[in-house]
């Protein structure tokens, strides 16, 4: 007779797990999803609140939903592909139960009815929500400062945003609190902080998951987007929450195939370098980072060739001009009458709402309620929102003739790495322009990935992006596998 | 024709909403029926919940197709809704989706008849579909708050702008009757302007008889009924005219139309300086209909009043007057042909639905598809009087009956023994009883008195109950009091 000495794992041996790795030993029964769920809320307390990454710790419902897991695997029955894989939903994702805030306080006191498409999906697949990320006022954001929460630290340096406005969803992974997490991308929103964290992060072909229960910033740029500490994990949270949805009138139809099992290139592609996305006042160190994945990519035989894309250099009026239009009208309902935070109760009809959108609003909030509302307003329509939608259409065209010539794009994710907190924060335009070479695709509806890549010389990350034609996510997993 | 008031004629457009009478709403598959508890019926799409995202109701697109093809307009296979945005606790998202400069219909027009048989017809600009709000229920007592039911909110709407070519406050009745009668045809809508079905906007100016320019137009909001928009009409083409009278200006502007007060006040600037900031509405595609779906729904279109009511005056022999009465609703139509199916007189048969039949459920207070009586038993019943079983005044007995017992008109007949006595050999006993009990009569008559043939008439009637074939009856006196 011998024994096993099984060590108990310990919380360094659960960060150091994928979510394929995680799925096996609960499918196993070598290790309970219960105990996986324990480590992530542990963490969750401690790590994330440090980090200022939950705005919501979902306890109860996640430990119920783990030993759901256990009974299921202990009693044999089938298991979806993330049985016991702990996860964080962005709070703008809508799930039953819990606070839903946005991170504003507009949405005071409001607890959802309802599951995203999403979380339904997940939770089917067997996932367990542990919480909801902290992240910027609506989406609205690229540090993670317009939070009424406060902002989320930068697990590589607590004084350094983590970008946004999914920062909490890319320090919850960065930090391995989970091996996965969903932000919401508009213009760039999970690549950059998965650039400022060193995640990847990936945006999905526009209506290539429902946005239903996905609380709307600029509908025809939104977008749910996973992220991840490995391509194949990354390529695993798309799968499951991808697909038609017949509550989302813009989520599309186009066949998806099991991208963490098809992750082999086997082709050579051809990939372009915009030149506009390296203007000679770009970061030198982001500039070698991304030189250095160029150079792995010829190395391993696909073509490099230059092109141009002039329309993108446009992308970011056209984007807050849109964006803000379109906000204008999605941040409408938050007005005091049905749900969340009501102020000036006893004045009359329009004071009241003023009042509420003065106090439950943040600053940046109002900033492009105004300037989408002044976008649509009589007399400027055509000047602004028109010829920023026609705009749109040409950098569409452009795109798609790009994607005529080249498999992908290869570009910066951001064109610096992490900025202060607080560094920005005062300078909207600078701020703005963090989100540069994101909001071209977030525009045009093609996919993208930020591949964390290296560093600069100070440690802090930099993430080189991969653009794809509409609907060609697979082959961003597949090239950010062969890069890893 | 054109109404003219004080050397001046006036210029009338409308807009029509028809709620359409889907079993859900426009954009979500909540259910909706009117009246019921506020509140009961939404949910997160009509809530305006965080993340609730429109999907459109193929059924309410089908029926908005329906109208367009009905009236002759153009289906625009591609259209695009457009968010209208204001704030209003009845709106729940602060936006109405709606369509702005691309409507799924344009064109066409709605053909009808005046009172006094002049034709007319009147251009349609557009047909577009959107969602209705909630109602707000403002305070009358004590209270001094709103109270908002969202039931409503989200329900489908057509909106149907006519071209400014209707000339007076009656035109406008008599086109809003046509249009309701053909929503009604089309069943796509109830058209009951009392339960808010059916709404009506006129826009109306005036100008100097003769002139080909238009004037400064007003709105005229919140006309409850078509009377109450032929009434409003009247008020504000004869106000617009005083005005320019007395040297004054029409000013553009919106008035809310008050029935108590038979007025129309103009709504303060602040409340009708709407911008709307139309844009096109992200959450949904542009609406494209099929080739297929188009030619299935054109396939699928009923008969219209105006095609209907030549086909029976063609088919059945009726006079045209007769026809349009009979096709004013398709269920009274559809009464009237199935009584033709097995009734042998068309004419006979018209009459006596226009007068016996709507006459006695007008006093029961009941509409035709209430109606007690199958109409195979008033073919029957019909039948009976061509055939002189019994006689038109019978009839009327029994067909009262009919409608009191719901009990068939043979059967009555067969009970109540009212058989039309029509042979000779049963009448003449009667006959010469009277007339040996009526020497005085008798012998007038015979001296000239000829009015008193109806006297004699009479007498038979009674003695037999009213059962004697009148024409017979007719023949036999005649026979008995000239020899």
């Amino acid at each position: 007779m011998w024994r096993v000495y099984i060590r108990r794992m310990t919380v360094d041996d659960y960060r150091a797990l994928s979510a394929f790795d995680i799925h096996h030993r609960v499918t196993s029964g070598t290790t309970s999803a219960r105990e996986f769920a324990q480590h992530a809320l542990e963490l969750a307390e401690s790590t994330g609140r440090e980090l200022n990454a939950f705005i919501t710790i979902c306890t109860d419902k996640a430990l119920a939903q783990a030993d759901d897991i256990d009974r299921n695997v202990a009693a044999g029955e089938s298991v979806g592909p993330m049985a016991g894989v702990p996860i964080v939903l962005k709070d703008n994702i809508s799930y039953r139960d819990y606070p839903l805030t946005c991170a504003s306080k507009i949405l005071n006191g409001y607890v959802p009815p309802f599951d995203a498409t999403a979380a339904v999906r997940l939770v089917e697949a067997g996932a367990v929500i542990i919480g909801k990320a902290n992240m910027d006022e609506f989406a609205m954001g690229s540090s993670n400062e317009n939070s009424a929460y406060g902002p989320v630290h930068n697990p590589v340096d607590h004084s350094l945003a983590p970008g946004g406005s999914s920062g909490g969803s890319a320090a919850v992974v960065a930090a391995g609190i989970v091996p996965i997490a969903y932000g919401s991308e508009t213009g760039g929103s999970v690549r950059q902080p998965a650039a400022f964290c060193g995640t990847y992060g990936f945006k999905p072909t526009y209506g290539g998951i429902s946005r239903f229960g996905l609380v709307a910033f600029a509908s025809s740029c939104d977008v749910i987007s996973p992220l991840a500490r490995d391509p194949r994990d990354l390529a695993l949270a798309y799968k499951v929450a991808s697909g038609h949805d017949h509550n989302d009138s813009t989520s599309l139809d186009f066949e998806h195939p099991d991208y963490p099992n098809d992750l082999e290139l086997g082709r050579k592609l051809t990939i372009g370098v915009p030149a506009d996305y390296f203007p000679p006042e770009l970061d030198s160190d982001v500039r070698a980072v991304v030189d250095k994945a160029i150079d792995a990519l010829k190395t391993a035989g696909h073509s490099i060739v230059d092109v141009k894309s002039p329309m993108s250099r446009m992308a970011i009026p056209i984007y807050y001009i849109v964006a803000s239009a379109e906000a204008s009208a999605n941040l409408a309902r938050y007005d005091g009458v049905r749900y969340g935070k009501r102020e000036g109760a006893d004045l009359a009809l329009h004071d009241m709402y003023a009042a509420t959108r003065a106090k439950g609003f943040g600053d940046e909030v109002k900033r492009r309620i105004m300037l989408g509302t002044y976008a649509l307003s009589s007399g400027y329509y055509d000047a602004y929102y028109q010829k920023a939608s026609d705009v749109r259409q040409l950098l569409r065209e452009e795109f798609a003739r790009l994607f005529d010539e080249v498999d992908l794009l290869i570009t910066p994710t951001s064109p610096t790495p992490a900025f202060k907190l607080g560094e920005r924060i005062d300078d909207p335009l600078a701020m703005y322009l963090s989100d540069m070479y994101t909001a071209p695709s977030s525009l045009a509806g093609n996919p993208a990935i930020s591949i964390p890549y290296g560093s600069v010389p100070d440690g802090r990350p930099v993430g080189v992006q991969l653009i794809a034609a509409l609907k060609d996510d697979r082959t961003l997993f597949q090239a950010a596998a062969s890069l890893a | 024709m054109r109404y003219t008031h004080d050397g001046f004629e006036a210029v009338i457009g409308l807009e029509v909403h028809c709620q359409l009478e889907t079993k859900t709403k426009l954009f979500t598959a909540c259910p909706y029926s009117y009246g019921e508890e506020p509140n009961s019926q939404t949910e997160a799409v009509t809530l305006a919940l965080p993340g609730a995202l429109p999907v459109c109701n193929r059924a309410a697109v089908d029926y908005a197709m329906r109208m367009i093809l009905a009236v002759g307009g153009t289906v625009h296979q591609t259209s695009i809704f457009a968010r209208k945005n204001y704030f209003y606790p009845d709106l729940p998202k602060g936006y109405q989706i709606s369509q702005f400069d691309r409507p799924i219909g344009t064109g066409g027009s709605i053909d009808y008849q005046l009172d006094d048989g002049t034709p007319r017809s009147v251009g349609l600009i557009r047909i577009h579909l959107e969602e209705d709000a909630g109602k707000s229920l403002h305070p009358e007592g004590g209270e001094n708050f709103t109270r908002v039911d969202l039931n409503r909110s989200g329900t489908p709407l057509i909106e149907i702008v006519s071209e400014p070519d209707i000339v007076s406050p009656q035109d406008a009745y008599a086109y809003l009757n046509r249009l309701k009668q053909i929503v009604q045809y089309l069943e796509i809508c109830t058209g009951d302007m009392e339960k808010g079905q059916l709404r009506c906007d006129a826009n109306v100016s005036v100008r100097p008889i003769g002139e080909s320019q238009f004037g400064t137009r007003t709105e005229l909001k919140n006309l409850n009924s078509f009377k109450g928009v032929e009434r409003a009409l009247l008020f504000e083409i004869e106000r617009q005219v005083k005005v320019i009278k007395s040297g004054g200006a029409v000013i553009q502007s919106t008035l809310l139309w008050n029935e108590q007060k038979q007025e129309a006040i103009a709504m303060r600037g602040k409340e009708e300086s709407h911008d709307y900031r139309y844009f096109p509405e992200p959450d949904l595609f542009p609406l494209i209909i099929s080739d297929e779906w188009l030619a299935e729904t054109r396939s699928a279109l009923p008969e219209l009043p105006a095609e209907k009511a030549a086909r029976f005056v063609a088919k059945y022999g009726i006079r045209v007057y007769d026809a349009t009465v009979l096709t004013d609703s398709r269920a009274l139509a559809d009464y009237y042909e199935t009584v033709m199916t097995t009734c042998e007189d068309s004419v006979g048969a018209s009459n006596w639905i226009q007068t016996e039949l709507l006459g006695a459920l007008k006093k029961r207070g009941e509409e035709i598809v209430d109606c007690p009586v199958p109409p195979g038993e008033i073919a029957d019943l019909l039948n009976r009087v061509k055939s002189s079983e019994i006689s038109g005044k019978i009839a009327k007995t029994v067909f009262a009956e009919m409608l009191e017992s719901g009990k068939s008109a043979a059967s009555i007949i067969k009970e109540k023994g009212l058989v039309q006595i029509s042979d000779p050999s049963q009448l003449e006993p009667v006959i010469a009883e009277i007339i040996a009990a009526n020497g005085k009569q008798v012998e007038a008559y015979r001296g000239g008195k000829v009015a008193l043939f109806g006297f004699f008439v009479g007498q038979v009637m009674k003695q037999t109950r009213g059962q004697a074939n009148p024409q017979i009856v007719n023949d036999l006196l005649k026979k008995a009091l000239d020899t």
